[in-house]
């Protein structure tokens, strides 16, 4: 699984942040950043509900 | 295929629909038929127009989510809920009424402090703001209004907190919040305690320029209006926006989510006995899935023609989301009537969705853990202290709820 985020969309809902904290965290500003692009397996189910809960879309799993 | 016209809006369904009578934490059943059968369709709202209501879950995300559609109520054939929200959206624009990328520049300025760490920081202090007010209640005179004496307090000292504002001055902020949300208000009622924030806001902001604390109206003052990234009066009215989001949202939930866990006693119980924060936070999306107070529509307008369920929403017109059903729709939860909080209820769209999603929904998430954590632990004998069928619930208002809430332990 590879991540990406698109920081300009983002709406810092913080539901990434709940989700998977060892993948999404936040800047000051509360803007997404990601911890790492390839999570482990144990996080991909917290990374896929940020994806479906994410109101602006910021989030994506790219294939590799 | 644009009915605007009011005369063509006869034998439409009127919007907003009454709720069934002895059932006040359902939608309108009007609203499940509508769901079921059309799930795209025109509605008749008080201005004689015909908006298109939007009922299933998956409309309203995608919808929501969709820049073709406007949340600026200044763009001919938005709905508007009243004559008040009219007059006061004509009168002040927040970025909570604009689009992108107007709207992403002026929220920017304001999402520091619902970090998630930061709320996170701050929940020491929800849990002694809790505590104490149930040390007061305990220790008070029985009945007591739980609205008055823990609901209302909160959140409102919470944000009182965050944003700089003197919590002694709560009678004019809660007082003219109630005005603004009350859907009965006039135009003049509304704008006039829109007004009497804002002016309140604005010579906040002058003393913090002068003397700042540490807190949003001060970050503000000092940063963003005085380097001209927004004026004054945006500032004021952003401060508005949040100071009422903050306190009469939270309340709400606070009181009816209360009066819902008692009316499901199974349910109360399994978060009573819980030290598990997971199954905390998890009630706490539920209770927001199942009471969805903001049940008064959120309002956009199209900018573009847009294809959903087999209608074609044209640019121009109105639409209405009734997040209320959406959070009812079998398709998206099992079983959707029924209160149970050890469901996973994490894609409701009780915050709304798209780029417009609550602001302050990391904080009314802590600030509900706590309260639903600790209320009924501490309280364990807590009980309705007045006929259920006497309490009278906020059918009136943008957010719903129950205007009191007598109780006793």
């Amino acid at each position: 699984m590879r991540v990406e985020v698109d920081q300009p969309k983002c709406v810092a809902s913080g539901q990434c942040v709940l989700m998977a904290p060892e993948v999404f965290d936040q800047d000051d500003d509360g803007i997404v950043e990601l911890l790492t692009d390839r999570p482990e397996a144990e996080h991909h189910d917290g990374v896929r509900e940020s994806v479906a809960v994410c109101p602006a879309a910021a989030i994506r799993l790219v294939a590799d | 295929m644009t009915e605007t016209l009011a005369d063509t809006a006869a034998g439409l369904p009127e919007h907003p629909m009454p709720r069934a009578a002895g059932c006040p934490f359902d939608p309108p059943p009007a609203l499940h038929a509508l769901q079921a059968d059309s799930p795209v369709s025109r509605v008749r709202i008080w201005d004689g127009t015909s908006p298109w209501l939007i009922t299933r879950h998956d409309h309203v995300r995608a919808l929501l989510g969709d820049p073709r559609i406007s949340a600026d109520p200044t763009r001919p054939g938005y709905p508007h809920r009243s004559a008040g929200t009219k007059a006061n959206d004509q009168a002040r624009q927040t970025f909570l009424t604009m689009d992108d990328p107007e709207h992403a520049r002026l929220r920017r300025m304001v999402t520091a402090p619902f970090a998630i760490k930061k709320v996170e920081a701050l929940r020491p202090s929800v849990q002694k703001i809790v505590d104490d007010l149930i040390d007061a209640m305990l220790a008070g005179p029985k009945p007591v209004d739980l609205v008055e004496a823990f609901a209302l307090p909160v959140p409102s000292l919470v944000i009182c907190e965050l944003l700089g504002v003197p919590y002694e001055d709560h009678d004019l902020f809660q007082r003219n919040t109630r005005v603004a949300v009350r859907r009965t208000s006039t135009a003049e009622e509304v704008v006039a305690a829109m007004q009497t924030l804002t002016d309140y806001l604005d010579d906040l902001l002058t003393v913090k320029r002068a003397r700042p604390g540490d807190d949003l109206l001060s970050v503000l003052a000092t940063e963003r209006v005085a380097k001209g990234e927004m004026t004054q009066r945006q500032a004021a009215e952003t401060g508005v926006l949040l100071l009422a989001a903050g306190h009469e949202t939270t309340a709400n939930m606070i009181a009816l989510g209360t009066l819902a866990l008692l009316r499901n006693p199974d349910q109360l119980a399994l978060l009573r006995d819980t030290e598990d924060p997971k199954v905390v936070a998890g009630a706490v999306e539920e209770l927001l899935r199942y009471l969805n107070i903001t049940h008064s529509g959120r309002r956009r307008v199209a900018l573009a023609d847009i294809e959903v369920g087999g209608e074609v929403i044209r640019a121009g017109d109105g639409v209405i989301f009734a997040n209320e059903i959406a959070n009812r729709d079998p398709e998206a939860f099992s079983d959707p009537d029924r209160l149970d909080i050890t469901r996973d209820a994490r894609r409701h769209v009780a915050f709304g969705y798209g780029v417009h999603q609550c602001l302050g929904q990391p904080l009314a998430r802590v600030e509900l853990q706590v309260v639903y954590n600790t209320l009924y632990s501490r309280i364990p004998t807590l009980a309705l202290a007045t006929d259920f069928d006497q309490l009278e619930f906020k059918h009136d208002g943008i957010v719903y709820g129950v205007y009191e809430l007598p109780v006793t332990w």
